[in-house]
């Protein structure tokens, strides 16, 4: 019975104790301890979330550096295409820019041709037509002597003239 | 959550072995100090010619005046513990005085008697009245002596403070640096307890108490195993005196109540059924109050005290046995030794049990009266 029953001074010690033990404890050794827990779980969880976002932006960066690789070689590759494309087109032009300009040049130069064959027969005619008038002048010179001749010269003419005049 | 599981029951596994290491390395003084223990109540074997186990646990279980060590040649070898009576005026003096019951000692004209561990006001000579059913009939002083459980109290509070200041100095000049040396060895125990037992069972402000049920928890445990080592001035019985579990569930019922929210009186006073069955409910809710803590007080001193009576019981078969025969003593030695061994096995997994026991209990019921209902009908 005696086990069961609570002695006066073990129980006024045990509160003073413990009071005593729980106020120390408070106040120098659990609030510094669980501060410095709380402390270091929560730099803990931020260290390894933050390496845990490096990761991922790491992942990203390597998958945007992908994406910008494939992306410049298809650029590349576009320039080529279109700087082919564009040789292509300048060859193209250029020749056909050659070929008009001959084409004018030719048609320039059998322009002159005609200009200068035209004026050489119109040069040519009238050396001709000043020949032919000396030559008939001196034919004439000589025929015109005889009146007979004359006569006939003349009736002649005139019906060539009229038979021009006929065909007109 | 799994994770975690398997991190606490790492943890209780830690701590277990670690017991069981300290316990080898006490194994040898433990043999000796128990068959001393044993021994020393020759007083009980000199005084009625015979050894009686039951007295010799019973006196070691109990509290005491003195620190019993040994008897050499028939004469008590004790450490003095000193006793402070309040009986008009205070009065300290050393326990020897007594002669191991003895003598008697006058103090400003009143004498006083120590018999069966109790101080008592005789006269002169020293005489005890005895009453009905061995009922001590002379009056008793208050009697505020520092006795053997106060002493080993006082030690053990003097290493818990020594502990956990040593270890608060080294969270504060290691910073956020990993634990090391002592502070790794408690610190898994104080993660266990924050985040197994308080967190849970008290809720989201649980920081406020943490501070308390941490300390209970240390004061149970500490004072558990060092009830276990049986050289002085450890092996006292603190967790299992009655006083002692009396003033932690006091504690615990005053930290409740007074931080008990009105959801928590109002189903004491006002449960949610009808006004008529008020008289039956409120008695029982009451009764509720009141057992709790007293099933805290009851469960802790029960179970220390009992494994410190299986402990001591076993080995006072070697006695017993002894007694008709040294060849039956000396083989009774052999079983007793290898079952008190492994009770003490089992009483290191005990002490943690019961603090860890005592702790869970008080956090699930600081928790149960400042939970915040939102819903008080859902509840109850």
């Amino acid at each position: 019975m005696e086990l069961v029953l609570p002695g006066i001074g073990l129980t006024f010690w045990m509160v003073i104790v413990f009071g005593l033990l729980m106020i120390l404890l408070k106040k120098f050794a659990w609030k510094p301890i669980l501060s410095a827990l709380k402390d270091r779980e929560s730099s803990i969880e931020e260290a390894l979330k933050s390496a845990e976002l490096a990761k991922e932006q790491l992942s990203k960066l390597k998958s945007d550096n992908e994406a910008l690789y494939k992306q410049a070689r298809e650029e590349r590759e576009e320039i080529l295409k279109e700087a082919k494309q564009m040789k292509e087109n300048i060859i193209g032009e250029a020749k056909k820019s050659a070929e008009e300009e001959g084409k004018k040049m030719i048609l320039k130069a059998t322009e002159e041709i005609n200009k200068q064959k035209a004026s050489a027969i119109a040069e040519l005619k009238g050396q001709v037509a000043s020949l032919s008038v000396e030559i008939a002048e001196k034919l004439i010179g000589n025929q015109l002597s005889d009146n007979e001749q004359q006569k006939t010269i003349i009736a002649t003419q005139i019906n060539l003239l009229k038979n021009q005049q006929a065909n007109a | 959550m799994p994770e975690n599981k398997g991190v606490s029951i790492l943890t209780i596994f830690k701590i277990i072995s670690f017991s069981v290491i300290f316990l080898m390395f006490q194994q040898n003084n433990a043999f000796a100090n128990h068959a001393e223990s044993a021994e020393q109540h020759n007083e009980h074997e000199t005084s009625s010619g015979k050894f009686k186990p039951g007295e010799m646990i019973l006196d070691h279980v109990k509290d005491a005046h003195d620190w019993h060590l040994w008897d050499w040649k028939g004469h008590a070898v004790s450490i003095p513990l000193p006793i402070i009576l309040f009986d008009n005026g205070l009065h300290i003096f050393s326990s020897s005085k007594f002669e191991h019951g003895h003598a008697v000692v006058e103090k400003a004209g009143n004498f006083y008697a120590l018999h069966h561990g109790h101080i008592y006001k005789t006269n002169e000579h020293g005489t005890i009245e005895m009453g009905e059913k061995n009922a001590v009939l002379n009056a008793q002083p208050l009697d505020f002596s520092i006795t053997k459980n106060v002493f080993a109290l006082i030690i053990a509070s003097i290493i818990i403070l020594f502990i956990f200041l040593s270890i608060a100095k080294s969270y504060k000049t290691r910073g956020k640096s990993a634990p090391k040396g002592l502070q790794s060895l408690i610190e898994p125990i104080i993660v266990f307890i924050r985040d197994e037992v308080v967190k849970p069972s008290v809720g989201h402000h649980y920081e406020k108490f943490l501070p308390l049920l941490l300390t209970i928890f240390f004061f149970i445990f500490i004072n558990n195993l060092m009830g276990l080592i049986p050289i002085f001035p450890f092996g006292a019985n603190v967790t299992g005196n009655i006083a002692v579990t009396l003033v932690l569930s006091i504690v615990v019922f005053l930290v409740v109540s007074f931080n008990g929210n009105k959801h928590y009186w109002k189903h004491i006073f006002m449960p949610d059924v009808p006004p008529a069955l008020w008289v039956l409910l409120i008695p029982i809710e009451i009764l509720g109050v009141v057992l709790k803590p007293f099933v805290l007080m009851l469960r802790l001193f029960a179970n220390i005290t009992a494994g410190h009576i299986i402990i001591l019981g076993f080995f006072s078969l070697i006695f017993i046995f002894g007694e008709k025969s040294p060849i039956a003593g000396g083989g009774t030695a052999i079983f007793s030794v290898a079952f008190t061994l492994f009770m003490s096995v089992l009483e290191l997994l005990v002490a943690f049990l019961q603090a860890y026991v005592f702790t869970l209990l008080a956090s699930l019921y600081i928790g149960s009266a400042t939970e915040e209902h939102h819903h008080s009908e859902e509840h109850h």
